[in-house]
């Protein structure tokens, strides 16, 4: 069979062993995939200069977190997925007790308990991104796939007692999309299609109660979502003016810095949530699809490195944070396109901020060593 | 691995997931689709709608206020002009306390306390990144007092701006009047789109008059905001140049007054320390030559603002400095008409060169025993009409009156413009008051009020009674005399300029309706007399007049005060002191080629020909160009 140059960029099979390749492996990293972060990265950096207003000292401080995050995928892809599976209810207990340590004591920050001080600021919230697809594979690793009803009523439990903790905080986004990569071990792990069709069906008063539950604020994002032009200076500014400096950017773009909607401020949260909108403002439509195309190679590797994983364990948790991150894009766009409500996810890789891309890159550390710690047995 | 679990089925586990991922890639492909289908709907098929809004979100129009017009003299010297003056500013959002800020410029006397609450809601109500003036104008002393201090203001600081300046203050205070703020009742008399960006406006004199010429028209600028609508500075180059065009204030015309300066300040010092007005006019064009109200008062104090009790002092002044006593005083003539009553009655035959009348010093109507008194108890003994102008005899127009008959005054009064308005280029002007019979029986209810009674024409044939007249009128009276009555439009803008072309427009002389005779040589024998109150040998005037290398015509008068007004309030010493006849005095020069008409009128300055007529001569004096002769 002969192969594409993308297949074989994906695949990896025809790829010749350099040394460089060599090293790679010692490593245990993954090249396809560490050359496709890395050019997000790249991406992401250029936009982000131009997203902080050129202020040199916020861009650099973005390339040293995107430093410390590359180590962390560096360490999290020595421990073997073994290793990281006996592990994983220590790590799931542990951020549960940190999330509600942040209920008790956290600190406010943007009138949102989110953060713990234990020496350095951080959001157990993050440890749970990770924590809890792994728990959901390790719960599902030695039992017959697909799960019975029983067992996906515990993963269910599993999942929802960090997504209560979180959404306490609150932080919704957040707590929406832990609940979603563990969601997707169990559509990975064979959840029966009627349950989907039935959970559809529950969403409707699921999405009542969820009303219910939303804080005001919540609730006024998704009423502005459905009518933007209702308030345009308050709560649906912000959609607006995304929705201006995407459509204004046009095919090209205005040039990168050159972006008047962000430059002088009009689009909010210019550098975090609504980079995407800077981006397709000063770069154009052939800029954001440049990068959802590297962002889609990343999910394609991710998800190739699932099919070839050796255990239960170590594909779903591949197939989870492979989709994870594809759910995070997708949010992100969406919302930034005035898709679906504003909910304060950044954009993976490129959004300002250091916390969520040091777990996001331990993540994919993750997937590298499910990759590199393969036993290469015949199959 | 526990020994009790379940042998895993590993191919269909793998089979499974492989669906899975296959499921899961097709539902993301679809979600993918939505998004990238979102983005070619917003960028390629509503490009040109959010290109436009874009556009419009950063683009702010701002109004450019023109420059207004400068005003001067007829030789060229500036009576208002534009000058810089600094402006203390505070910015709210850049001040983190405006209690204590403004409390320590109240201590280093840069604001007043009383300022404060007006600050403060102004600093609450505009844009946080709009500056609030907190003092209009900062005298030297003031910024640099505040510049030592400026570090340790932030967001205050001072900044120039354009404004009026009167450099001759209260010289020229009633002729050219002053500017104010712009209110929000100018606002509704004026062209909104012409006055953008501009924060004063003429309140009075032809600062008020001529307001269309000198304020220009306001040009605009498009600006590169950001989103909080603060101006982005130019260099960020790139975002600016896809501007429109700017459009360019149009500067206000400049004007020239024929106002003459020096005559200003003359008439100013004569009248100092008292109440009173001098006019004086070019009797060939109407062009007014000096137009002095006193007391006067500071215009500058209105360009920059005062306080309110800098203003209740001006606005409860006793002598009511505000007051334009030249165009909206309106005064008893008294003696200063009878020139041109002596006129009517050469005309309508009441009288002749040859009637003459013994002056006993009071006159008497038929059958009645009323005196109307002289106002010199021993008589003039015989005297004919230029012996009555000469030396003012009221026996002898007393007697005359009634053969001229009231309303035939009104109309001869009324051909020399008294009783009408004058149609001066200056607002405000009153028309003062001719009586008729026909007057007076509109002006009263009452109908036994509205009968005219003989004696009512006696008083009038010497000005007194319900006769009034501005100085304004009894100076364009006394050019159509000097003229022999040809009579022109008072007016005090002679042209105006136009900066950018430096174009000049001249305002022509509105010649109005000649007074025709049907015997000019009337003229001759009215204004020999008038020549010879001046310089004749019992002239009232003949102290004034004697010795002057021209030939002048004049006539005093002395108007009685016949009561104070019931609501002010004035001491004893005070009473007596306005209780004074006013002194009236008109006068022009030379007799044969009359270039100068002067009106004076000095209030309860007692005699017309000892306090008036002096400054008449003065002001003829320096415009004939002999006031070197006079002292």
């Amino acid at each position: 069979m002969r192969l594409t140059e993308t297949q074989r960029l994906v695949t990896g099979k025809a790829a010749p062993l350099s040394d460089f390749a060599r090293a790679l492996r010692r490593l245990h990293l993954d090249g396809p995939l560490l050359g496709g972060l890395l050019l997000i990265c790249a991406f992401g950096l250029i936009v982000l200069y131009s997203a902080v207003g050129e202020n040199m000292r916020l861009w650099f401080n973005q390339v040293i977190r995107l430093g410390v995050a590359l180590v962390a995928m560096l360490v999290a892809a020595q421990f073997s997925p073994d290793f990281l599976r006996r592990w994983t209810p220590w790590a799931y207990l542990g951020g549960l007790v940190l999330l509600a340590l942040v209920l008790i004591t956290g600190e406010v920050g943007q009138g949102a308990q989110r953060w713990l001080d234990l020496g350095i600021r951080f959001q157990p919230s993050e440890i749970m991104k990770l924590a809890v697809p792994m728990m959901a594979a390790w719960y599902l690793h030695d039992r017959q796939i697909p799960p019975r009803f029983s067992q996906i009523l515990i993963i269910a439990l599993i999942i929802i007692a960090p997504t209560v903790l979180i959404a306490r905080q609150p932080d919704l986004g957040t707590a929406l999309l832990i609940a979603a990569s563990g969601v997707i071990v169990i559509v990975l792990a064979g959840l029966p299609i009627r349950f989907m069709v039935a959970l559809g069906v529950l969403s409707v008063p699921g999405a009542y109660a969820l009303w219910n539950f939303m804080k005001e604020y919540q609730k006024q994002r998704v009423m502005t979502l459905l009518n933007p032009d209702s308030d345009p200076l308050g709560a649906g500014y912000n959609i607006i003016q995304s929705k201006i400096a995407i459509g204004s950017g046009g095919l090209f773009g205005k040039g990168w810095t050159n972006g008047s909607q962000a430059q002088l401020e009009f689009l909010p949260e210019r550098d975090t949530d609504f980079i995407f909108a800077v981006m397709g403002e000063e770069l154009g439509l052939l800029g954001v699809l440049t990068l959802l195309t590297l962002y889609m190679f990343v999910v394609a590797r991710g998800l190739y490195i699932a099919i070839q994983a050796h255990s239960t364990y170590a594909r779903l948790l591949a197939g989870s944070i492979s989709l994870t991150f594809f759910v995070y894009v997708f949010v992100n766009t969406a919302m930034v396109t005035g898709l679906v409500p504003v909910v304060g996810v950044p954009l993976p890789l490129v959004s300002f901020g250091g916390t969520s891309m040091v777990t996001l890159m331990a993540g994919f550390g993750i997937l590298m060593s499910i990759h590199s710690h393969r036993k290469l047995l015949p199959q | 691995m526990r020994l009790l679990s379940p042998i895993k089925d590993h191919l269909s586990e793998r089979r499974i997931f492989l669906g899975r991922v296959i499921l899961t890639s097709v539902f993301g492909v679809i979600l993918l689709g939505i998004v990238v289908a979102r983005l070619v709907q917003l960028q390629v098929f509503d490009y040109e709608h959010f290109a436009e809004r874009s556009l419009g979100n950063r683009i702010r129009i701002e109004a450019v206020p023109p420059i207004r017009g400068l005003v001067f003299d007829r030789q060229g010297r500036v009576l208002a002009e534009n000058l810089p003056a600094y402006q203390l500013e505070l910015i709210p959002e850049q001040v983190a306390d405006i209690d204590a800020t403004l409390e320590r410029l109240v201590r280093l006397e840069l604001i007043e306390a009383s300022e404060i609450p007006r600050i403060k809601q102004l600093s609450e109500s505009g844009p946080r990144f709009k500056p609030v003036a907190l003092n209009p104008r900062l005298d030297d002393e003031q910024i640099a007092r505040f510049a030592i201090q400026r570090p340790r203001f932030p967001g205050v600081d001072f900044r120039p701006r354009l404004v009026r300046h009167y450099p001759q203050g209260e010289y020229i205070a009633h002729a050219v009047g002053y500017v104010g703020a712009l209110s929000t009742a100018d606002l509704e008399k004026l062209d909104p789109s012409r006055y953008a960006g501009t924060t004063q406006t003429g309140k009075t004199g032809i600062e008020n008059s001529y307001e269309s010429l000198l304020h220009g028209d306001s040009g605009f600028q498009h600006i590169v905001t950001n989103a909080r609508g603060r101006r982005v500075p130019a260099e960020s180059r790139d975002l600016q140049d896809t501007l429109p065009a700017d459009e360019h204030p149009t500067p206000g015309e400049n004007l020239y007054l024929s106002i003459d300066l020096d005559l200003q300040a003359l008439a100013t010092e004569k009248l100092a320390g008292r109440r009173g007005a001098v006019v004086a006019i070019d009797p060939w064009s109407g062009e007014i030559l000096t137009l002095v109200s006193a007391p006067a008062f500071d215009p500058n104090l209105f360009a920059v603002g005062m306080s309110q009790s800098q203003f209740s002092a001006l606005q409860h002044d006793l002598n009511r400095p505000l007051f334009n006593r030249a165009v909206r005083g309106t005064y008893p003539p008294g003696s200063t008409i009878k020139p041109m009553l002596a006129v009517a009655a050469l005309e309508t035959g009441a009288t002749n060169l040859e009637r003459r009348t013994v002056c006993y010093g009071f006159f008497m109507l038929p059958n009645t025993t009323h005196r109307y008194r002289d106002w010199k108890p021993e008589g003039h003994g015989p005297v004919d009409i230029h012996d009555a102008i000469e030396q003012s005899c009221d026996v002898y127009f007393y007697e005359i009156s009634n053969d001229i008959g009231i309303d035939r005054m009104h109309d001869y009064l009324s051909l020399f413009g008294l009783g009408n308005e004058t149609g001066i280029d200056v607002v405000g002007e009153r028309p003062g008051l001719v009586p008729s019979t026909e007057w007076k029986r509109n002006a009263f209810r009452n109908r036994a009020d509205q009968r005219w009674f003989q004696g009512e024409t006696v008083i009038a044939s010497i000005g007194q009674g319900f006769m009034l007249a501005t100085p304004l009128q009894l100076a364009t009276a006394t050019a159509a005399l000097a003229t022999r009555g040809i009579r022109f439009q008072p007016h005090i803008v002679a042209a105006w300029e136009d900066p950018l072309t430096g174009e000049r427009t001249l305002a022509s002389p509105v010649r109005l309706d000649d007074i025709e005779l049907s015997d000019a040589t009337n003229w001759d024998t009215v204004i020999d007399a008038m020549n010879a109150v001046m310089q004749g040998p019992r002239g009232t005037a003949r102290a004034v007049g004697s010795g002057a290398p021209y030939r002048m015509a004049g006539k005093s008068g002395t108007a009685q005060v016949f009561s104070v007004g019931q609501d002010e309030e004035y001491d004893e010493e005070e009473i007596e002191e306005r209780l004074k006849d006013h002194a009236l005095f008109v006068a022009f020069a030379p007799v044969d080629n009359p270039q100068i008409a002067v009106a004076v009128i000095v209030e309860n300055g007692s005699s017309g020909s000892g306090v008036a007529a002096p400054i008449a001569r003065a002001i003829m004096d320096r415009y004939l160009g002999y006031d070197d002769a006079a002292d």
